[in-house]
């Protein structure tokens, strides 16, 4: 309870209220706070709570000072909860009912309900981050206080200076975004996160040369955790700069296993193998699946030479075109149906199975 | 004479509704030409599904394969479209199949008439029908419905009259 601040209880220029909710009861920690059940409100950048009773009884906190939440469900006698883990204190933090507190965390306690909108909408908020890209500045009147608003905005110097902090603030953000995940997996992956700390601090502080292998081992570990890489790419281009690189390494040694490349950069690697003149194409049939295959492949060829086998045989099955060919039977099924769709073959499907004829017809 | 089966039905691919829409068209009109076929070598009118899809026509044996009730309706749906089938009930269990369309009846049997000098003649249907003087042309036999039917249109192109007469009904041609 100590991370909340006195507060007016007053929106400020670029906040809006998300949603609040009557009844709730603060608790630090395990232990009920020394307020009663009040109002909490939640905005883009902080959770506001006000006693019902005593409106002048207000406090908040930023939304930067949750680490995460969690719901704790209703009991017998106990209402439903939301427990809410906090960053420590920061040092500038405005003063608040509570100087100190020995628990990370605090609870809402929903007397009257809403805690499945109220996480709902925090969960919203926290995902979205609005609090980072609007910082708050002078403070406008909300539709409950009396008092009169005032001229807000940023001019002149001020102005200039606090974009200047926002934005050193951004990229330090960024970064710190890029590790989150990583923090979890530290223990894990030693090797990737020496290599990631090393390349960061080089991007930081603008020092050395990093390797362009490096940088897309770097690229492709971030990417494997699903973590968006925004520091990696503003500085080395845009990601299909990264894609191309990608693609001349796939097409140079297509056997050689590329440690935690995400599907989604194998195929829009892929797609640039025509545009790098190299000898692969990436084919997508109608039933969506994908293949990469030789260049010397021609649809042509494959019909052709499927009807050959066909009439050959009399009639084919998937699997015996497969075992035939030496193909997988998903490859094989695919080149018989495309055959198929260009008319040259038709199909027999009974209880025994579906079989592909020359078309007759 | 034993009935000629085409090609198509030793083949297997026959009994399977093809997804490519140009072999299914082939395919279709070979299952339609089939069946006209089949019921006028038979002499059949009409046709009960359930039985049809039993019926050697659409049930090959040899091959083992047979066409799906699906199939059969999709065949069916054909001939309807073609003017060739006609439902006798909303839950299509039942139809009537014209592997001559009333027109064409209509046809040979005016040929017949203005042929023998019978224009403005009134015959009974039973007459034309079941007369003697009909006996050996393909209309002989016919049954009722579709010989009112064939006179119908007929008429509808002016060259005939259907008259009721007490105990029936007649035509007069023009």
């Amino acid at each position: 309870m100590d991370r909340f601040s006195w507060s007016n209880g007053l929106l400020e220029i670029n906040e809006t209220l998300v949603i609040q909710q009557r009844g709730v009861r603060l608790y630090d920690g395990d232990d009920k706070a020394k307020l009663d059940v009040g109002v909490a409100l939640l905005s883009t950048h902080r959770l506001i709570w006000r006693d019902v009773k005593n409106h002048e009884c207000c406090i908040a906190m930023p939304l930067s000072q949750i680490i995460f939440f969690e719901e704790q469900a209703a009991g017998i006698g106990k209402s439903a909860k939301i427990v809410i883990h906090l960053y420590p204190v920061p040092a500038n933090k405005e003063p608040g009912p509570y100087q100190h507190s020995k628990y990370p965390y605090i609870k809402l306690s929903f007397k009257e309900h809403g805690q499945i909108e109220f996480y709902r909408r925090l969960t919203e908020e926290m995902t979205q981050k609005r609090w980072e890209s609007t910082s708050l500045s002078q403070p406008i009147p909300t539709g409950t206080s009396p008092q009169v608003g005032r001229k807000t905005h940023a001019v002149g110097i001020i102005g200039i200076e606090r974009k200047i902090e926002q934005k050193r603030k951004e990229t330090d953000k960024n970064i710190s975004e890029a590790f989150e995940d990583l923090s979890k997996l530290m223990v894990k992956a030693k090797e990737m996160v020496e290599l990631s700390r090393s390349i960061a601090n080089k991007i930081k502080d603008k020092q050395g040369d990093i390797t362009e292998d490096e940088t897309i081992r770097f690229k492709s570990y971030l990417l494997s955790m699903g973590i968006a890489d925004p520091v990696t790419r503003e500085t080395h281009g845009s990601g299909t700069h990264y894609h191309l690189q990608l693609a001349k390494q796939l097409g140079d040694m297509l056997q050689a296993p590329l440690e935690l490349l995400s599907p989604e950069d194998l195929v829009n690697a892929c797609k640039m193998f025509e545009s790098l003149k190299l000898p692969l194409r990436l084919r997508v049939f109608d039933s969506g699946v994908m293949v990469v295959q030789l260049q010397s492949h021609s649809e042509e060829e494959m019909i052709a030479s499927a009807l050959d086998n066909v009439s050959d045989k009399g009639s084919l099955t998937a699997e015996e075109f497969a075992k035939l060919l030496g193909l997988s039977v998903l490859l094989s099924k695919e080149r018989l149906l495309l055959a198929e769709k260009m008319g040259h073959l038709c199909r027999d499907d009974s209880v025994e199975g579906l079989r592909f004829y020359p078309n007759l017809f | 004479m034993s009935f000629e089966w085409p090609w198509q039905h030793s083949f297997p691919p026959f009994f399977t509704l093809q997804p490519n829409v140009d072999t299914r068209q082939k395919q279709l009109a070979a299952w339609c030409s089939l069946a006209l076929t089949y019921c006028r070598h038979h002499k059949l009118y009409t046709l009960d599904v359930m039985e049809a899809q039993e019926s050697p026509m659409f049930n090959n044996k040899k091959i083992e394969r047979k066409l799906s009730m699906e199939a059969i309706q999709v065949v069916f749906e054909e001939l309807r479209k073609k003017g060739n089938l006609e439902w006798l009930d909303k839950n299509k269990s039942r139809c009537l199949v014209m592997w001559r369309r009333p027109e064409e009846w209509g046809k040979l049997i005016y040929q017949w008439v203005s042929k023998n000098g019978m224009v403005n003649t009134v015959f009974t249907l039973y007459e034309l029908s079941n007369g003697d003087d009909t006996e050996g042309e393909e209309f002989h036999g016919l049954e009722d419905w579709m010989l009112l039917r064939s006179l119908q249109a007929l008429q509808a192109e002016g060259k005939a009259e259907i008259i009721t007469m007490d105990d029936g009904k007649g035509v007069k041609f023009f």
